[in-house]
């Protein structure tokens, strides 16, 4: 265990302390005590940085399960240290702003903080392990955190249903990743995903790689609520407003991303990895900027603009595997994709954070975040009013800010990409401009919609819950110390690029680096008049008309049938999936034992007679056979048509004393086959059961005393038939297939001589083999206890007492 | 010849069992149906003890003395049962 274990667990361990410094510190908000943990770890962090711009990384590795190749292997790369540091820093600042936010007297800190702190780690843990089933751990871990942040006002119902939703979602991919790691692991023989990496040329043609990268996949798009998992993510809105910020802006909803980016050097060399990724990222970037315009919650903009500026970065991410593909490629004009990648990753942290700081504030000062009530807040929220300028500026992609630029850029990259002319892309490639247009223009149109219906606008200050009036400081620390972060790398992108976004794009792409290619991340804020400049122009101006015809063309939302929507499939599937499963529930369990029994026998049936069939199992062989005499059928035909005449009998009584005859005919048998202890032992017992049998028939109701025959059934008819000849055809074939020979001889060779017995039925029971005597005494002695104890230990109140 | 003599003899017994036996079965009476089964018990000692000189064996003179018992145990209890309606009274002193 070294140091940077201590520092991915310290949250976790934290975590331990918080209820009692809660219970202990009641007038200090615990917040502050939380603080202190992401705080250190930041600087610790930091400490990384000039060890990655060297290329260099560290590992750490700590034994866990070695047995089973398991083990918490810690590593930092450029790509881990860049999210570690995104969580850790943006932590702190939630931490900040969550102290002035939450109410120390009202909420429940002790539960926030500790979720909170289990999420750290388990974002932590997900970024820096090496070990694909320590990440998936933490992966999960990171449901159930996120799942317990939604759901902490745990008294609202749509908290409820947000959290179930959320939680149901991330875990079906968290799970379908587990199958992901096993196919892999599987066939690269480790779990360590650099070993993967380098015995990766060995099984890429395996057809389960492919299996693994769909599985993958999933757990990637289900976690960054890429189209159609994204429906998690609005109805995560419901958790309090730091939770949104942290979680559902600048870290979960990025394990996907980072799952996509660390496992870019293993899968992207496959078209269909090109395809999925930049395929569902762009048509997600897409679809969530078209619905983002028609929310009028400030968090639900906020959260359809995190899915679509997610699928922004996945289609980096996934075009970024193009510049695999070119092996000579010495300028490096795909890898733009990829720093665009992570250079969009950096900026949305920072202006969505911001910006959903900014709705907490807003929510939080005037009591509501509905935009139909909001407006005219300028004036009396000016740093607030700032601070959401820069964050939507930014997000839209307007000049100077951070957002511009890394939209440039994956403009750049897009173009790029679909003018290459791989992957078949000649053919519909122009769809990828396209689309990145039209959902930057919706950007566009959602950004001004934010701060126009927010601070400008209309005033109508009557309507609102509370009087509104600006933030107190501390809760503006956060959101200024991001809106500044916005603005500096917005004029200065190059500070960034070498300490940060080049190592980590030399974690997504080695093999460009391997081949002897660079990595150019020189960001340049003017980068001349060329197509990407003209691109933004029309976004801006097409943007700005649509903005100002936005009530005329609102309603085309509407005409949208509800039906259509992911949701109410969603909620149409949990729907339905309980009801069919209630109803097979319903038809299968229908409480009645002959039913239960009926599936018993079929069931045997079905096993024997194909089994018999299938592996050709039946044998009939004369040789072993004795021959019959005359008495042994005569016994035969009394004992067949006595237990034929129990089913056809009128009254029950008839059917006891038939039963009575069968088992003296199976005592007769037991004479003819020369077995006297057997036949002793089955007529006192036969006599017993009768008269057991008699007893019952005595005290049953006199109702079902009445003569009834058994009802005719056709199905319980053919399986008591098909039982009949399934077990006759399993006796017939195990008789004529001996394998060898009985071991009887040994007991008639030893009986005397070993045993001091004449008897050999009661030698083998009470000799050589008495164990199984004592325990089926045992269960006679249970058996007498037991209906002594029935019939003594009665419910009072019963008709014979 | 002695065997032969054996066989008829079971060849008896048999056809009188399904006498026996279609009383049991159609019986109109209980009665009817108990001394049948009581007869039933009596035939089978015979057989048991017929299919013994057989097998030339002295092992199952214990089962005829069982059945004999048994039949009688049998006849009395459900003797006892059709006129009494029970078959082990309870002590009403107790």
């Amino acid at each position: 265990m070294s140091l940077l274990h201590l520092a991915i667990l310290l949250p976790l361990l934290a975590s331990i302390f918080i209820p009692f410094l809660y219970k202990q510190f009641r007038s200090v908000h615990t917040g502050w005590f939380v603080l202190l943990v992401p705080l250190s770890l930041v600087l610790y962090f930091s400490q990384y940085i000039s060890q990655t711009m060297a290329g260099e990384t560290v590992t750490q590795s700590m034994q866990w399960i070695p047995s089973l190749g398991i083990n918490f292997v810690a590593y930092i790369d450029g790509l881990g240290l860049l999210f570690a540091l995104l969580i850790t820093g943006i932590g702190t600042l939630v931490v900040l702003y969550s102290v002035y936010y939450l109410d120390a007297k009202k909420e429940a800190l002790h539960n926030f903080y500790v979720y909170l702190l289990l999420f750290m780690t388990a974002m932590l843990g997900i970024v820096l392990s090496d070990n694909m089933i320590v990440m998936y751990m933490f992966w999960e871990m990171t449901s159930i955190s996120s799942f317990l942040l939604i759901g902490y006002w745990y008294e609202r119902e749509r908290s409820r249903y947000g959290a179930q939703k959320s939680m149901l979602i991330t875990v079906f991919g968290g799970l379908s990743m587990l199958g992901g790691i096993s196919i892999l692991s599987l066939l690269s023989g480790s779990f360590s995903i650099r070993e993967s990496l380098s015995t990766l040329s060995t099984y890429n043609d395996d057809p389960m790689f492919l299996v693994a990268l769909v599985l993958f996949l999933l757990a990637a798009f289900t976690k960054s609520a890429q189209f159609p998992f994204h429906i998690w993510l609005p109805d995560a809105m419901e958790a309090p407003t730091p939770v949104s910020a942290y979680l559902h802006s600048a870290t979960m909803v990025k394990a996907g991303l980072y799952l996509v980016a660390r496992m870019s050097p293993i899968f992207a060399e496959t078209p269909l990895w090109f395809y999925l990724v930049s395929g569902v990222g762009m048509f997600t970037l897409f679809w969530g900027s078209l619905n983002a315009v028609k929310q009028v919650d400030l968090k639900a903009i906020l959260a359809y603009s995190t899915i679509s500026q997610l699928g922004l970065i996945m289609s980096l991410l996934g075009l970024g595997a193009a510049a695999l593909q070119v092996e000579a490629l010495p300028d490096s004009l795909y890898t733009i994709a990829t720093v665009a990648a992570v250079f969009h990753l950096i900026n949305h942290a920072t202006f969505k954070g911001s910006l959903f700081m900014m709705a907490g504030i807003v929510d939080h000062e005037t009591g509501t975040r509905d935009l139909r009530k909001l407006g005219g807040l300028s004036q009396l929220m000016p740093v607030t009013f700032t601070i959401a300028m820069i964050g939507t500026l930014s997000m839209a992609g307007v000049p100077p800010f951070n957002g511009f630029l890394s939209k440039e850029m994956f403009l750049t990259g897009v173009n790029e990409v679909s003018e290459s002319g791989l992957f078949h892309l000649e053919t519909f490639g122009f769809l990828f401009p396209l689309f990145a247009v039209v959902g930057s223009i919706f950007t566009f149109v959602y950004s001004l919609l934010i701060v126009y219906r927010t601070f400008l606008g209309p005033k109508q200050h009557d309507q609102l819950p509370k009087k509104p009036h600006e933030a107190p400081i501390g809760m503006l620390i956060s959101p200024i110390i991001l809106a500044s972060l916005v603005i500096l790398i917005g004029l200065f992108p190059n500070m960034l690029s070498e300490t940060i976004i080049r190592p980590a794009t030399e974690a997504i792409l080695p093999q460009v680096l391997a081949a002897g290619g660079e990595i150019d991340v020189h960001i340049k804020l003017w980068h001349g008049l060329n197509l990407e400049l003209l691109f933004t122009v029309i976004i801006i101006t097409v943007g700005f008309i649509l903005f100002k015809t936005f009530p005329k063309w609102q309603s085309l939302y509407n005409r949208m049938p509800k039906s259509f929507s992911l949701n109410h499939q969603y909620d149409g599937l949990l729907r339905r999936g309980e009801k069919v499963s209630t109803a097979i529930h319903d038809a299968v369990m229908t409480g009645y034992m002959r039913s239960y029994l009926v599936y018993i026998f079929g069931f045997i049936v079905l096993l024997v007679l194909s089994s018999l069939f299938f592996f050709d199992a039946f044998a009939f062989d004369v040789d072993p056979l004795s021959s019959i005499s005359a008495y042994e059928i005569i016994l035969v035909l009394v004992l067949v048509s006595s237990a034929l005449s129990i089913t056809f009998a009128r009254s029950r009584l008839t059917s006891i004393i038939l039963l009575g005859v069968a088992g003296y005919s199976v005592a007769l048998f037991f004479v003819l086959f020369r077995a006297p202890d057997l036949a002793l032992t089955q007529l006192v017992i036969e006599t017993v059961s009768v008269a057991l049998f008699l007893l019952v028939f005595y005290h049953m109701p006199e109702i079902s005393r009445k003569e009834e025959r058994i009802k005719f059934k056709l199905g319980n008819a053919a399986i008591s038939v098909l039982v009949g000849l399934s077990v006759t055809l399993v006796a017939l074939s195990s008789l004529s297939q001996r394998s060898f020979a009985s071991i009887a001889k040994y007991y008639i060779d030893n009986v005397y001589e070993l045993a001091a017995g004449g008897n050999m039925v009661n030698v083998i029971l009470v000799d050589f083999r008495g164990f199984d005597t004592l325990f089926e005494i045992s269960v006679l002695a249970i058996a007498g206890l037991g209906i002594y104890a029935m019939i003594h230990f009665r419910k009072t109140g019963g008709i014979d007492k | 010849m002695f065997e032969m003599l054996i066989y008829i003899a079971l060849g008896g017994v048999f056809i009188s069992m399904i006498g026996l036996f279609y009383r049991v079965i159609k019986g109109p009476s209980i009665a009817d149906r108990v001394i049948a089964l009581d007869s039933i018990g009596i035939s089978l000692i015979s057989i048991v003890g017929l299919v013994s000189v057989l097998l030339r064996t002295s092992d199952y003179l214990e089962v005829i003395l069982l059945i004999g018992i048994l039949a009688f145990i049998g006849t009395v209890a459900f003797s006892k049962f059709i006129e009494k309606g029970e078959i082990i009274e309870r002590d009403r002193n107790k």
